[in-house]
C-alpha cells in the first residue's frame, strides 16, 4: 500500500519539534475559539493568516487546521453547560446535551462529545487516506439539483422531531426561512426584505439569532426560575470519565452511522452544521425509545458531534483534492494554500506530496492532542457550573453580546441578539420549538439557492430532481422520510380504529 | 456630486507629494492607530486573499510600525464595506480593498454610492477572464464553442448575480447573437469544480480558479478576455502555456473584460496621508511574495495611481453603466 509509505512520511513531517508545538498551540487556542460563541473558526483562522506568511507551509496548515479542529471540539462545551452554542455545527448538541448537564450529568455529556469528536474525526481521516481519490469524484457528482436533494434529506429527517402540535413547529419553520431570506437575493443579485435598512443588508445571520434564541433565552428562563443554574452539583471524577467510556462502545453501530453522515455531508459539501442536523434526526429516527429524545439522551450527544467532527475533517478534501471549500474555515484555509503559493486542486495531491501528508499526519496528531487536552480540562469545565449564577449569568451576557458583534463586526447584531433572546423566551413559553426555526435558517439560504439554480439549468422541468440514479435516490429517500410518520399512522389507525 | 469636486484635486495634491522623495512623504505622514482595511467580500474570495496577502507582506517586511487588521463587510453585495469606508470620512486609518463591486452593486441594487465616495489610492492589478470548458466536450477552439451556441442554449455558471462573470456573459450574448443560460453560484472554485463534473458547459473563471484544473487536464481554456494574450513563459500543461490562449478578439469574439484590484481610502484624508499609503503600495508591489501572487495568477500588472487611476475609474464606470443598461442590470433609478 502506497498511502502507509506516504503517511509514515507524513508523521515525519509532522514530529518534528516545532511542529508539535504548533499543534499543542493551535489546539488550545482552537477551543478558546470554539468556546466564544461568535468568534468561529473561520474568523479565528482567518485573523492569523498572515502571521504564518513567515513559516514553511506544513507547519502553517498544521498550526492553522489545528486551530479548526480545536474549534470544532470546543463548540460542544458551552452547548452542553449553558444550552449556548459556541459553533453552528453544536446547535443540535444542546438538544440532548443541555438536559443532561441540567441532571448534573455535564461531565457524562462532556466526556461523550468529545469521544465522539474524535471517533468522528478519526473515521473521516481514515477516509481521506484510503480512499482520497474515489471521494472527490464522487464529491463532482453533485450539481445543484443532487445539492438540493441532500438538504431535502436533512429537512426530510427532522420531520416529527419536534414534540407537540406539527402546525406550531411549521410556523417556527416558516419563521426561519423568512428570517433566512432576509439580505442580498444571491440568484438575482437583489436585496430582499431589507425595508431600504442599511443593518438589515448582510442579512440575518444564523450565529446572532441561535446565541439569542438559546443562550439569552435560558439565562431569562433561569432568571424567571429563580437565579440559579440546575445540575450545579455535577461532580467529575476520573470515574465519571471511566465510566462513560465503559458504556460508549455500547453504540458502535451509532458511531459508525453518524461518521457515515458526516463524511458524507462534508465531501458534497453541505458541511458540518447539516451533517450534525441530519444524525440527530436520524439517531432519533431509529430509536426505539423516541421520546426520550430531547430530556437528556447520551445518543443525543454522540450522533451530531460525530458527524459534525467527520463533516469537519472530511470537509478539507474536496478542498484539497477540487479546490472547493467545504466549509467556511475550509475557504479560508483555501486562501492560506494560495498564499503560500500552494495550488489546491487535483494536482495538490500529485506534485506537493510532503505538504498533503504531512497535513494528513497531523490531522491524526492533531485530533489525539485535542482529545488529551480537552478531557484533561473537563473537570474545569464543569467547575464553571459551581459559579454562582447571579456572577455567572453576567459574564455569559457579556460574552454573548462579545460574540454576537465578532460574527460581523457589527453593533447592530448585539441588539438582534437581544432581540431574539427575547423572542427565544416568549416561544419557549407558548411552546413553540425552536429547532425547526433554527434548521430553517442555518439551511434555508443554500437549499433556495440550489433548487433556483437546478431550475435555471433545467430551464423550468422540476424531472430535474429525478434525472440520474444518484439524485433520484435521494429525493426518495427524503420522500419516504417525510411521508413515514402520516403513513405510519394511517397504517396503524386502520389495525386499531381507536385513537390512543 | 459636491464630494468628487472637493476630492479631486486633493488626489492632484497627493499625486504631487507622492512623486516627491519617499523618506519625505513617510516623515510628513504615518499611521498613529491600527490601519482598518475592509474587504468588500466574504473570507476565501479573490479579494479577501489578496488583502490578506498585502497584510501578510506589510507585516513580514516591517513596511509599517502600526499593525494592519484585515475586516470582512460583505453584506449587500459589499455595500456594507463602501458604506464604512464612505462615512469614516477624514479617518486616515481606513482604507478598503474593492472589486468589480464598486461599479456594479451600486447600480444593480440602487444603493447611493459610488467610487468618487472615497479617496482612490492605488491599483494593484488587474484580474483576467478566461472562457474555460470542459475537456470531455467536443469545442476545442472558439468558433467551434460559438456554433455549438447558435444551435442551443449552452449554461454559463458563474459568481453571483449581476456581477462581472454575468456582465461578460451578456457581452458575449450580444457579440455571438445566442443566448446562454446564466447560473450564478457562490464562489470560484465551486464554479470550475461544476464545469469539471459537467453540471455546467462553460464559465468565464480568473485564471487563479480554474488553473489546477486545467494542469489536471480536465478543463479546457478557449481564450482570455483582454486586448492582449496572458504573460507568463512556460507550459502549464503538456502542450499549453498561458501565452497559449488566443485573445477572444483574435479568436473573433470582440469581448474584453479586466477586473479592478485596487485599494482605496476614506473620504477626506490629506495629501501626505494619501502620500504614504502610495509608497506603502507601492512597496508591497516589489516584493517578491507580491511578484510570486502576480505570476501564479497570471494577472494583468497593470499599476495606476493618481490621475490616471481617477481617469480609469471614470471611464471604466461609464462602460460598467452601459453595459449594466443594456443586460436590463440596473435597480430603478439607479
Amino acid at each position: 500500500m502506497e498511502e502507509i509509505g506516504l503517511l509514515m512520511q507524513g508523521f515525519a513531517v509532522a514530529l518534528q519539534p516545532e511542529n508539535i508545538i504548533l499543534m499543542v498551540a493551535g489546539i488550545v487556542l482552537g477551543v478558546l475559539i470554539g468556546v466564544l460563541p461568535g468568534l468561529g473558526g473561520a474568523n479565528g483562522i482567518a485573523i492569523l493568516l498572515p502571521l504564518t506568511f513567515a513559516l514553511p507551509p506544513v507547519s502553517a496548515i498544521i498550526l492553522l487546521s489545528c486551530i479548526y479542529w480545536g474549534a470544532l471540539f470546543g463548540g460542544a462545551i458551552t452547548s452542553i453547560l449553558f444550552n449556548i452554542p459556541g459553533e453552528p455545527w453544536s446547535v443540535a448538541t444542546t438538544f440532548d446535551g443541555y438536559p443532561m448537564a441540567q441532571q448534573g450529568r455535564a461531565g457524562e455529556a462532556l466526556v461523550a462529545a468529545f469521544t465522539s469528536s474524535f471517533v468522528g474525526a478519526f473515521i473521516a481521516v481514515l477516509m481521506i487516506t484510503f480512499v482520497a481519490p474515489l471521494v472527490a469524484q464522487f464529491a463532482l457528482q453533485f450539481g445543484p439539483p443532487e445539492f438540493f436533494a441532500v438538504m431535502f434529506l436533512s429537512f426530510a429527517c427532522f420531520i416529527g422531531l419536534s414534540k407537540g402540535s406539527p402546525f406550531k413547529a411549521l410556523a417556527a419553520m416558516m419563521f426561519g426561512f423568512l428570517l433566512a431570506g432576509v439580505g442580498l437575493d444571491g440568484v438575482t443579485g437583489q436585496l430582499r426584505m431589507t425595508f431600504g435598512s442599511m443593518e438589515l443588508m448582510r442579512g440575518i445571520d444564523f450565529l446572532v439569532v441561535v446565541i439569542g434564541l438559546f443562550g439569552l433565552s435560558e439565562i431569562f428562563q433561569s432568571i424567571e426560575e429563580g437565579l440559579r443554574f440546575k445540575g450545579q452539583s455535577a461532580k467529575i471524577t476520573m470515574r465519571t470519565m471511566l465510566k462513560t467510556w465503559a458504556e460508549l462502545p455500547r453504540h458502535w453501530w451509532l458511531f459508525i452511522r453518524s461518521s457515515v453522515i458526516g463524511c458524507w455531508m462534508g465531501v458534497t459539501p453541505a458541511g458540518a452544521t447539516p451533517a450534525s442536523f441530519m444524525s440527530y434526526g436520524v439517531a432519533r429516527r431509529m430509536a426505539a425509545d423516541k421520546e426520550s429524545f430531547g430530556k437528556g439522551r447520551v445518543e443525543g450527544v454522540i450522533a451530531p458531534e460525530t458527524a459534525a467532527h467527520a463533516a469537519g475533517t472530511s470537509a478539507l478534501l474536496p478542498m484539497l483534492s477540487l479546490g472547493v471549500p467545504g466549509s467556511p474555515t475550509a475557504a479560508v484555509l483555501l486562501g492560506g494554500l494560495i498564499m503560500w503559493g500552494l495550488q489546491p486542486g487535483p494536482m495538490l495531491f500529485v506534485e506537493q506530496k510532503d505538504f498533503v501528508w504531512g497535513l494528513i499526519a497531523s490531522m491524526y496528531l492533531g485530533n489525539i492532542v485535542g482529545l488529551i487536552i480537552v478531557l484533561a480540562a473537563v473537570p474545569w469545565f464543569a467547575m464553571i457550573l459551581r459559579v454562582p449564577f447571579s456572577i455567572i449569568a453576567a459574564i455569559i451576557l457579556m460574552v454573548c453580546a462579545i460574540g454576537a458583534y465578532t460574527v460581523n463586526s457589527a453593533e447592530f447584531d448585539v441588539v438582534l441578539m437581544l432581540i431574539f433572546g427575547v423572542i427565544g423566551y416568549v416561544m419557549k413559553k407558548l411552546d413553540y420549538p425552536l429547532a425547526p426555526l433554527v434548521l430553517a435558517l442555518v439551511l434555508g439560504d443554500r437549499t433556495e439557492e440550489s433548487f433556483r439554480q437546478a431550475l435555471l439549468i433545467s430551464e423550468g422541468s422540476l424531472s430535474v430532481f429525478f434525472s440520474n440514479w444518484l439524485v433520484g435516490s435521494i429525493m426518495v429517500a427524503g420522500l419516504t422520510l417525510m411521508f413515514y410518520p402520516a403513513i405510519s399512522k394511517l397504517m396503524a389507525g386502520f389495525r386499531s380504529p381507536k385513537p390512543a | 456630486m459636491m464630494l468628487s469636486r472637493r476630492q479631486l484635486p486633493m488626489i492632484g495634491a497627493g499625486l504631487a507629494v507622492a512623486g516627491g522623495t519617499q523618506a519625505q512623504a513617510q516623515r510628513a505622514w504615518e499611521p498613529q492607530r491600527p490601519v482598518q482595511f475592509i474587504v468588500p467580500a466574504g473570507t476565501g474570495g479573490g479579494a479577501d486573499q489578496m488583502a490578506r496577502i498585502i497584510q501578510g507582506i506589510i507585516t513580514k517586511h516591517s513596511l509599517m510600525r502600526q499593525p494592519m487588521m484585515v475586516v470582512n463587510k460583505a453584506g449587500g453585495a459589499g455595500a456594507e464595506g463602501f458604506l464604512e469606508a464612505r462615512n469614516a470620512r477624514g479617518n486616515p486609518h481606513v482604507l478598503i480593498i474593492s472589486l468589480s463591486n464598486l461599479f456594479t452593486t451600486p447600480m444593480s441594487t440602487g444603493i447611493p454610492f459610488s467610487w468618487r465616495d472615497l479617496t482612490p489610492v492605488k491599483m494593484m492589478a488587474l484580474d483576467e477572464f478566461v472562457l474555460w470548458v470542459n475537456a470531455s466536450s467536443p469545442w476545442q477552439t472558439l468558433p467551434q464553442f460559438v456554433e455549438a451556441a447558435r444551435a442551443g442554449r449552452i449554461r454559463i455558471g458563474g459568481t453571483g448575480s449581476k456581477q462581472e462573470d454575468q456582465i461578460i456573459t451578456v457581452a458575449m450574448q450580444r457579440a455571438m447573437g445566442t443566448e446562454f443560460i446564466y447560473v450564478p453560484f457562490r464562489g470560484g472554485g465551486e464554479v470550475a469544480t461544476q464545469l469539471v463534473g459537467g453540471h455546467i458547459q462553460a464559465t468565464v473563471n480568473n485564471p487563479i480558479e480554474a488553473v489546477t484544473h486545467w494542469r489536471a487536464g480536465t478543463l479546457r481554456p478557449l481564450c482570455v478576455f483582454d486586448t492582449r494574450r496572458l504573460p507568463g513563459e512556460g507550459r502549464i500543461t503538456d502542450t499549453m502555456g498561458w501565452q497559449d490562449i488566443p485573445t477572444c478578439k483574435e479568436a473573433g469574439l470582440d469581448v474584453e473584460y479586466l477586473m479592478l484590484r485596487g485599494v482605496f481610502a476614506a473620504p477626506g484624508i490629506t495629501a501626505p496621508q494619501i502620500a504614504f499609503y502610495t509608497d506603502l503600495l507601492n512597496r508591497v508591489t516589489q516584493t517578491p511574495e507580491w511578484r510570486e501572487l502576480m505570476a501564479n495568477g497570471a494577472f494583468n500588472t497593470t499599476t495606476m495611481t493618481g490621475a490616471p487611476f481617477v481617469e480609469w475609474l471614470t471611464r471604466e464606470e461609464a462602460r460598467h453603466r452601459s453595459l449594466m443598461q443594456e443586460a436590463g442590470f440596473l435597480a430603478a433609478g439607479g
